[in-house]
């Protein structure tokens, strides 16, 4: 009896495990990714969702079999059994979220450490003072060279606009990106706080008015992908949202040179936020007319 | 009538006391000195100021409907938020938790007659009224609409400047009342327990108040001073957090969060405490693990203090911070896994009684360990930067507060109700309003998950129409969700006026709680508590006996002479 019971736990258990490990593979909750630092992120999203997803399976499988189990028989008016204490199985459900917990800690820092391109622990307080010099200055050989293969892009965030700015001061509403290429943001705002967010990228950095902030990734998908603000900054946050354009080398040169040649062509203000009607941003438009300034 | 239902009655004898002897109504709308007057107050005043965050919520879903941003003016929308989420916190969960239940009940359980500062009691809870008024006066002069974090320099370039005034002044005022509650409770549960009570003798419901009660302490004044500094930068034009000036925004985040992470702990762990109460009267069953319930409380209180950063992996904060917080954060997960477990293990081989309280409190767990593991995944660092400020953070603290917080508030009322008020509350309709919030909740919230890790921020108008359909069931779950409170507000009502008497011990319980009236006396007992068992001896003890001891202990009371 007694064997049967452990044997009936065992299958129990094996099945919760399986369809943990199906779900982490299969759960479909993530937009594509986009970028190198996405795929890191899906791998260490789908082992915590697969380990939360048996835990919940446990919990609520637990719950429902005693409900149904454990419910008072009409007459009965007894008390249950006077269990009250199992050290055994009280260090068992201490000892296993800790090592999941320690694990998942162990495993997020590596997957940032990677994001990040840096041991973060090591060139932190640098890296936080002095964006891109300090971190070349100390990287010796660990940190990834900001060479031809970094394009660097500054990102101004203001009531309620994305401002890209490009070498040679050109300037658009759309984030435009060569694919297979490191970039760097450089991220800073004018006004109030926002957030730099591309879901795709699995990447968000608030931008602080005063104090310079950075984002790096590794774009590997062509594609047009959101970037939102995820930061609330006031009445049309909500339509403070603009798009990435991932392409390929060649186009992303192509783009470049034509908006090097509108700007050179037309001295006007390149970004026309101050012109816009509220309607503007509530329809979000805020992109839409701003890549047209470019094109005329 | 078995000759066990016969035995178990016997520690319910009816009492009779005088009528006289018994608060009369208008005393709940003076300033009463009295816990027990003092707890109903806050419960009462606090369910309106639910109602009226429900309201906003229901304009926020109401709104969101639909991807564009149509039916409220921008500034009105992002007000309904702030207020939504500055009244369900401020007034309506941390003092219902804290000032309702454990006012009501902190003495009750102790054996205490009062609390050990009743006057300062009674001036903490008269803050609550003004503040909450002050809060509201606002919505005539254009409420703060800087979410219910306020951040700089939003919050100080704000338009609606007297409107964010008027929150920072409430929130002070909120603030203190908390504050003066927090120290009453914590010299209470030390120095007036009745004698032959440890403090491992005491329900785990004061267990909880304590932890609750030093995370207030600690925290509280660090909000208040942030607040000062933000008035200051607001209306004196200051630059504490104002860049302009040379200020630093993320100061403030700092600060605002030392209070602000504690203060989700100051919402739970009274909550916590209310299962641990609910579950053994109604499994019949002791309480699992009593004291490693006892310490994980304490535990939650300790790593509740150094995780606030958690909340600003995407701010400006050096990278070793960032892992510093995460693993203290994980780490929450421990004490809380404990107290999971040690209910599942209450719950197991007992006789569940499937009533209100009980359902309220299963449902609990079940919502509870849905936002306690979202709550891990955003405690790590890579997880938490795609999803911050999503509307998987909106899930999950939702799981946490309203599927955690308020159905373990619903399982307190159901189970306290007859202690309270000497009537019992409708099974059926308590039964229909578990129902309809269980669904409409889940409805509402669980769908959130997917809408933040596909892309939705929180805090918006307005919305990519690629989310129109999930949003459209959660506004459905929503709707749903506020029909729910009008079965428990009715059978409330009735129930209170007309409802079945209440013995002094319908549940059976063993909390010294049930010893006296339905509704108490005045000053609690006649002569000594009686304290004859532990609080969860389900099981154990002999009810004929103690039933006898009861009798004996309070005609022995009664009529001292004889």
């Amino acid at each position: 009896m007694k064997r049967q019971a452990l044997l009936s736990v065992l299958i129990l258990i094996g099945l919760v495990v399986a369809a943990s490990i199906w779900f982490g593979q299969n759960h479909g909750l993530l937009p594509t990714a986009a970028s190198e630092e996405a795929v890191l992120y899906d791998k260490l999203f789908s082992a915590v969702i697969a380990i939360a997803f048996g835990l919940f399976l446990i919990v609520e499988g637990v719950l429902i079999y005693s409900l149904f189990r454990f419910r008072k028989r009409r007459n009965d008016e007894e008390d249950g059994a006077p269990w009250h204490d199992n050290i055994r199985l009280e260090m068992i459900w201490t000892a296993i979220p800790t090592v999941i917990v320690l694990w998942v800690a162990l495993y997020s820092f590596d997957v940032y450490s990677t994001m990040r391109g840096t041991d973060v622990l090591m060139v932190a307080h640098h890296l936080h003072q002095h964006p891109k010099s300090v971190l070349v200055a100390q990287a010796e050989g660990k940190l990834p060279e900001i060479d031809a293969e970094t394009v660097n892009i500054d990102v101004q965030g203001m009531q309620f606009a994305w401002i890209f700015t490009y070498p040679h001061e050109i300037t658009s509403g759309e984030l435009h990106v060569p694919v297979n290429k490191h970039i760097h943001l450089n991220l800073s705002a004018v006004d109030v706080l926002h957030a730099f967010w591309v879901p795709q990228l699995r990447l968000k950095q608030d931008t602080i008015p005063g104090s310079p902030t950075h984002l790096d990734f590794y774009p590997t998908k062509i594609g047009e992908y959101p970037v939102v603000c995820a930061e609330l900054c006031g009445s049309y946050h909500g339509g403070m949202r603009t798009t990435m354009i991932v392409e390929s080398a060649e186009d992303y040169q192509k783009w470049l040179n034509e908006q090097l040649e509108v700007a050179q062509a037309d001295s006007s203000p390149k970004v026309a936020t101050a012109q816009m009607s509220e309607s503007d941003y509530l329809a979000g438009k805020v992109s839409h007319n701003m890549t047209h300034s470019h094109h005329h | 009538m078995t000759l066990a239902e016969n035995s178990l009655n016997q520690i319910n004898a009816p009492i009779a006391h005088s009528e006289k002897e018994h608060t009369p109504w208008w005393e709940y709308f003076t300033f009463s000195t009295d816990h027990k007057v003092i707890g109903i107050q806050y419960l009462v005043t606090t369910f309106f100021f639910y109602l009226l965050g429900g309201a906003l919520a229901s304009l926020v879903r109401a709104e969101l409907a639909t991807p564009d941003s149509d039916l409220l003016p921008p500034e009105w929308y992002n007000s309904s938020f702030t207020m939504h989420g500055t009244i369900m916190i401020f007034l309506w969960i941390v003092p219902a938790v804290t000032g309702g239940f454990g006012n009501y009940l902190v003495p009750l359980m102790i054996g205490a007659r009062d609390m050990a500062f009743p006057t300062l009691n009674a001036i903490a809870f008269w803050m609550i009224i003004p503040g909450g008024l002050l809060l509201i006066s606002s919505f005539f002069v254009g409420p703060a609409s800087t979410g219910w974090t306020a951040y700089p320099p939003l919050s100080i370039l704000t338009e609606q400047h007297i409107g964010q005034a008027i929150w920072i002044f409430s929130i002070i005022i909120l603030g203190t009342s908390s504050i003066l509650a927090a120290v009453n409770f914590i010299v209470t549960i030390w120095s007036m327990r009745m004698q032959g009570m440890g403090l491992f003798d005491m329900p785990l419901f004061c267990w909880a108040m304590l932890a609750t009660s030093v995370l207030a302490l600690v925290a509280t004044p660090v909000l208040a001073g942030a607040l000062i500094l933000l008035a200051f930068d607001l209306l004196a034009g200051t630059s504490f957090f104002n860049p302009t000036g040379g200020g630093n925004p993320v100061v403030y985040q700092h600060l605002f969060w030392f209070y602000s992470h504690p203060a989700v702990y100051v919402m739970i762990l009274p909550v916590f405490g209310i299962i641990s109460e609910v579950l053994p009267p109604h499994a019949r069953k002791p309480i699992f693990g009593y004291k490693a319930i006892a310490y994980s409380s304490m535990m939650i209180c300790a790593l509740g203090l150094v995780v606030w950063a958690h909340h600003m992996f995407t701010s400006g904060t050096p990278d070793w911070l960032r892992v510093f917080f995460m693993i203290a954060t994980l780490l929450v997960a421990v004490p809380t896994g404990i107290k999971i477990f040690s209910w599942l293990a209450t719950l197991w081989g007992g006789k569940l009684r499937l009533e209100s309280p009980l359902l309220f409190a299963i449902g609990f767990i079940s919502m509870f360990v849905v936002g306690g593991l979202s709550g891990v995944m955003l405690g790590s660092v890579p997880i938490d930067i795609h999803v911050h400020d999503t509307y998987f953070v909106v899930a999950h603290f939702h799981y946490v507060l309203f599927g955690g917080s308020v159905f373990g508030i619903y399982a307190g009322i159901y189970h306290w109700f007859p202690k309270m008020t000497g009537r019992m509350l409708n099974e059926t309709w308590g039964k229909i309003h578990f129902a309809l919030t269980f669904v409409g909740f889940n409805l509402c919230f669980f769908p959130m998950h997917i809408l933040g890790l596909q892309g939705m921020p929180r805090r918006v108008a307005q919305y990519d129409p690629q989310f129109a359909e999930i949003n459209l069931i959660c506004s459905i779950g929503a709707f749903i969700l506020a029909i729910s409170t009008i079965p428990f507000l009715v059978n409330a009502v009735y129930s209170w006026l007309k409802g079945e008497k209440a013995p002094s011990n319908p549940w059976k319980a063993l909390t010294l709680e049930w010893t006296t009236d339905s509704p108490p006396i005045p000053h609690n007992w006649h002569g000594e508590p009686p304290l004859f068992t532990h609080p969860y001896d389900y099981g154990m003890v002999d009810y004929a006996k103690l039933g006898q001891l009861l009798a004996d202990h309070e005609a022995s009371n009664l009529f001292p002479n004889h």
